[in-house]
């Protein structure tokens, strides 16, 4: 399998007034195709500064980060947007689905910053709709679906530019234990079919449902074979 | 992509109807108020313009005032003048103020004027019913009049007045026609006046003098000339005094009085325009309120793979529609107002072409200028910032 994702001493620094706080310290990692990871560790221990990293929605203070083998390194904003549309596909506590606009609008959006045609772009969303299970919920608002079928919506708008990465970040956390379960095994199917997914998560029994487990504290990450 | 743009601004804009038209209203008001202002400016400067072409814009008008010595022009110094090259016409006036009787009927105090045959040739829709004075009425100095209409329902009521005599100054006069009604100004205005021939005028009414000569000129474009010619020949008649006349050339006092007019609706579209800012400045705070709602929307949009310059696009998109719209609701408004304004005012309406443009036009560079500030501050937003403000 092939490496699609490498992070080498990648430190990340923020500027408090007049200190310096270095909240990620010389972090590695290596990803291959067709992974699923799970990212755990508990608030403020740097897992959303590594999730922002990872996504391109911001830039390491200093190390070297490859994503499928472009280095990231000096990107301008507008090519850092592009990566972003063809290679994350982002799923967020929140869902964060535009509550004016239907589920099929929601998916359709990043296809439109993708540049496809608007034919190409409704047949591509039908078909990742059905594929989530939401064949019959095509035009409802994000407030007529329930919350799993919201995270439902905002998977198959993080999929549908068929990214290479799926970034998902405490995807359960605004979710009851049922429900939540009813996610994790989308992607577990998800990384069936082949997707790469890093999960983002401080719960260890959420964590569990991948198959590779990375942990962060304070800023530095640790990984051990799990039994 | 732009189709995209606007349609997404397109229906952010559908989704915040009353926003939206409160954000509109201030454009509204300034586009209409300056296609009202322009186009009823304009309306009255036609209206005012035409009135003042009918008198005749091939026209030098003198009047004499005279000196102690000699209080008009006489008909010699009327010969000298029709000697003048580019004169194609004299209608001299005589004028005095009197009563008149028809039968026992008395109008006191009507303005009887002394006229010539030129003075109907170079009106033709002057006449309402009969003849008019003719060279031969001139000449032989006949006792005729033509009556405006003020004085046909005075004195005339029910009956018809051609043929009738009517006593000017004790001396009986067949009327041989009618006056057209006119409209305008009181001041150029001949429903109260009697004419006859100003030799009959000269002769019998006391009045010893023209104090007023129109002349009508072949070619206008040389009027300066002929004005220096008539000039010359008015300084030999009242010896060098030139307070005893003045000469106006009728071209002249037309152009100055439409530039005056275009100064004033240039002056009242610029009043106008103020509003406009001001509008603009409405329609900037509506969309800084609308980023600082959507922050998320754009953080998310962002994380998406919008590049800035879609954001920006998009939002630059939404303020131009809206000031545009704003605009073109303004353009209707404007112009019924204008009509409205003209019919009552009975002034002309006339929508000009330009003023549209200049109404869209203006709204849409609103929309740019005062967009332009929000639609960058959305482009700029931090994703990760943009994302955290849930």
């Amino acid at each position: 399998m092939t490496e699609i994702l490498k992070m080498e001493n990648i430190c990340k620094s923020y500027f408090m007034g007049e200190e310096e706080f270095e909240v990620l310290h010389n972090v590695s990692l290596s990803i291959r195709s067709g992974e699923f990871l799970s990212l755990l560790g508990p608030s403020g221990s740097g897992k959303s500064t590594m999730m922002n990293i990872t996504g391109c929605l911001d830039v390491p203070s200093s190390g070297k980060y490859y994503l499928s083998g472009n280095d990231i390194d000096g990107l301008n904003e507008v090519e850092l947007a592009k990566i972003r549309n063809k290679e994350i596909g982002f799923v967020f506590q929140s869902f964060q689905l535009l509550p004016r606009m239907t589920a099929l609008q929601n998916v359709e959006l990043p296809l439109i910053y993708t540049g496809l045609s608007p034919s190409e772009r409704k047949k591509r969303t039908k078909a990742i709709l059905e594929r989530v299970g939401l064949a019959d919920k095509l035009n409802s608002l994000p407030n007529q679906l329930s919350g799993g079928q919201q995270q439902r919506v905002a998977i198959a708008r993080a999929i549908v530019t068929e990214p290479t990465i799926l970034l998902a970040d405490e995807p359960t956390g605004a979710l009851d234990q049922k429900t939540g379960i009813q996610v994790m095994e989308l992607f577990e199917e998800l990384n069936r079919d082949n997707r790469t997914i890093i999960m983002i998560t401080h719960d260890q029994n959420i964590a569990r449902h991948a198959n590779r487990i990375v942990r962060i504290l304070d800023g530095y990450l640790t990984e051990r074979e799990e039994p | 992509m732009l189709w995209e743009s606007i349609r997404m601004s397109w229906e952010n804009i559908i989704t915040n109807k009353l926003r939206s038209f409160l954000t509109m209203l201030g454009i509204v008001i300034g586009v209409a108020s300056i296609i009202a202002l322009i186009t009823i400016v304009q309306g009255a400067t036609n209206s005012i313009s035409q009135q003042v072409t009918t008198l005749g814009a091939n026209k030098i008008t003198v009047n004499a005032m005279g000196t102690p010595l000699k209080q008009g022009l006489n008909e010699e110094d009327m010969k000298n003048i029709s000697k003048i090259e580019n004169i194609k016409g004299l209608s001299p006036t005589v004028s005095t103020k009197t009563n008149i009787v028809y039968q026992d009927e008395i109008k006191e105090d009507v303005t009887v004027q002394g006229k010539n045959e030129v003075y109907f040739q170079s009106n033709t829709s002057m006449l309402q019913s009969g003849r008019s004075i003719n060279i031969l009425d001139i000449q032989s100095k006949n006792q005729v009049a033509v009556i405006g209409q003020d004085i046909v329902t005075a004195l005339f009521y029910g009956v018809n007045p051609l043929g009738k005599n009517l006593i000017i100054n004790g001396t009986a006069y067949k009327i041989i026609g009618t006056l057209a009604p006119s409209s305008g100004f009181s001041a150029t205005s001949n429903n109260e006046t009697v004419v006859i021939p100003y030799t009959t005028a000269l002769r019998s009414l006391g009045v010893k003098s023209i104090t007023a000569l129109d002349i009508y000129l072949v070619d206008t474009t040389m009027a300066d000339d002929t004005v220096l010619d008539i000039k010359g020949i008015l300084n030999a008649a009242f010896n060098y005094k030139d307070n005893a006349y003045s000469v106006f050339n009728m071209g002249d006092i037309i152009a100055s009085f439409q530039s005056m007019m275009s100064m004033m609706s240039l002056l009242l579209g610029g009043i106008a325009a103020i509003s406009l800012v001001v509008g603009g400045i409405g329609i900037m705070n509506m969309m800084l309120v609308s980023i600082t709602e959507r922050t998320t929307e754009i953080g998310l949009r962002k994380a998406l793979g919008a590049t800035p310059n879609r954001i920006q696009a998009q939002f630059l998109i939404e303020s131009i529609f809206l000031s545009i719209f704003g605009g073109l609701i303004g353009l209707i408004l404007g112009s019924l107002i204008a009509y409205i304004a003209s019919t009552l005012i009975g002034v002309a309406y006339s929508m000009q072409i330009s003023t549209i443009f200049l109404a869209v036009g203006f709204s849409a560079v609103v929309g740019i200028i005062f967009g332009y500030m929000p639609a960058r501050r959305a482009s700029r937003l931090n994703p990760i910032d943009a994302l955290r403000s849930l």
